[in-house]
């Protein structure tokens, strides 16, 4: 790889890209439209948006929240949602007394159809080594203090099991249709690294 | 295998630098290498987890530096090239010629290439696809012990939690596929995935943080009973 560092202006690993994309579409391996396709999906169609559905439906919806933490995937089925990388979903709740928080120390598995794909952060060394040790920290640092007396969870997602958390609902937020609590649910909040407020 | 993938409980990375308004792909050729590598898993060519453990297999330096689409082109090309599919050389001259602003690319004309694959040598791509049941060796509210294994190949059990002592919260007892073996083409070995709960102080020592609990997903043949010693 080193010659082709110095023979263009591109970046190597575009170059090789584009090397390996136009041999395997020269062998019929793969289709480009197929990839822009799939690029498009994951530029456009997921992302924290549905997971946020989904979170606003379990809020509202003591039904939904109990098939939810009963079987994830099957719960996000009823609203459409599933997709690659997420064999099986489980959906862990936060509480008063209780914040739960996901990472994967050995890749970064993380559930691609409820939230898209995933941030650089949590796809780092600091944050898959760092979570599972030091959470309390890590957390502090990332903007989420929380006391001692709560019990964090930390979920390492090393099987194809998938996690979610369940933010708690802000305070104030009682008068809010679904729609409008969707809006309020961030990404950071699903992954575990961050609280909600009413805006 | 133990190496720089395996990264629970490491020291040295520094603080978590958090990108504000960050695109979903940070390049044009990011986002090339992870829908290939989407089109490429339904192919047959490998398996989810050959393409981790290929990941794992990267020299530990580049590994650190290449980024996470960088370590998924990697382990594309490899693949490809172990595989019979496409060769390096074939990708390094492609390279050249794209650097160069070629307009007479060579094509491919080798006839020893395995590919297309047939029935046979199509492998299956998921993890959890056997709706078959598995008996359960441990129950809820189990007390287990990570065995202490350290394979030369693909593991899932993380090292920070290798001889720890936990609680089995869930049982999931559909037929899940062993990456251990899988990942080496060694068979599906289906067994039952369990999520045990480790008080912090267990795997961190006097150093762990006060009233935290770490989960850890683990396959059947990663644990042990207390009794047990392997």
């Amino acid at each position: 790889m080193s010659d082709l560092h110095h023979t263009s202006e591109k970046p190597w690993q575009a170059v090789r890209t584009e090397a390996v994309e136009s041999l395997l579409t020269e062998l019929g391996v793969i289709d480009p439209a197929r990839v822009d396709a799939i690029v498009r999906h994951y530029e456009n169609a997921v992302g924290p948006k549905t997971g946020a559905r989904v979170v606003a439906k379990a809020w509202t919806d003591p039904n939904f929240k109990k098939r939810l933490l009963a079987d994830g995937l099957a719960a996000c089925a009823e609203l459409g949602i599933g997709g690659p990388e997420t064999e099986y979903l489980h959906v862990v709740e936060n509480s008063p007394k209780v914040h739960n928080a996901v990472v994967c120390t050995l890749c970064s598995c993380y559930p691609w159809p409820i939230l898209g794909l995933p941030p650089a952060w949590y796809k780092s060394s600091a944050y898959r080594s760092r979570l599972v040790r030091e959470p309390r920290k890590v957390l502090t640092e990332m903007g989420l203090l929380l006391s001692e007396s709560v019990e964090i969870r930390v979920w390492d997602s090393v099987s194809e099991i998938r996690y979610l958390v369940l933010p708690e609902r802000p305070a104030g937020t009682e008068a809010y249709t679904e729609e409008q609590l969707a809006e309020l649910v961030t990404r950071d909040a699903m992954i575990g690294v961050a609280k909600l407020e009413a805006v | 295998m133990n190496g720089i993938h395996d990264m629970g409980g490491l020291h040295g990375f520094g603080a978590v630098a958090v990108e504000a308004g960050e695109p979903v792909f940070h390049s044009h050729w990011e986002s090339r290498v992870f829908a290939m590598t989407q089109v490429i898993d339904t192919c047959g060519i490998w398996n989810l987890d050959e393409h981790r453990h290929e990941i794992e297999l990267m020299d530990a330096a580049a590994y650190l530096t290449v980024g996470y689409y960088g370590r998924w082109l990697f382990a594309m090309e490899r693949l490809l090239n172990r595989k019979n599919i496409l060769w390096r050389e074939e990708v390094e001259r492609r390279g050249r010629e794209i650097a160069q602003d070629s307009t007479t690319p060579v094509s491919v004309n080798r006839s020893d290439r395995n590919w297309p694959l047939t029935v046979h040598q199509k492998v299956s791509w998921g993890a959890w696809r056997h709706e078959i049941a598995v008996s359960s060796r441990f129950k809820v509210g189990q007390v287990v012990r990570v065995r202490n294994l350290h394979p030369a190949g693909h593991t899932r059990v993380t090292a920070y939690a290798r001889g720890r002592v936990g609680t089995v919260t869930v049982v999931n007892a559909q037929a899940w596929v062993f990456p251990d073996t899988r990942a080496h083409n060694a068979g599906e070995n289906l067994q039952p995935v369990y999520t045990v709960r480790f008080e912090a102080r267990e795997l961190w020592g006097p150093q762990a943080e006060a009233n935290v609990w770490n989960h850890i997903d683990l396959s059947e043949a990663h644990l042990e009973t207390l009794e047990q010693f392997i």
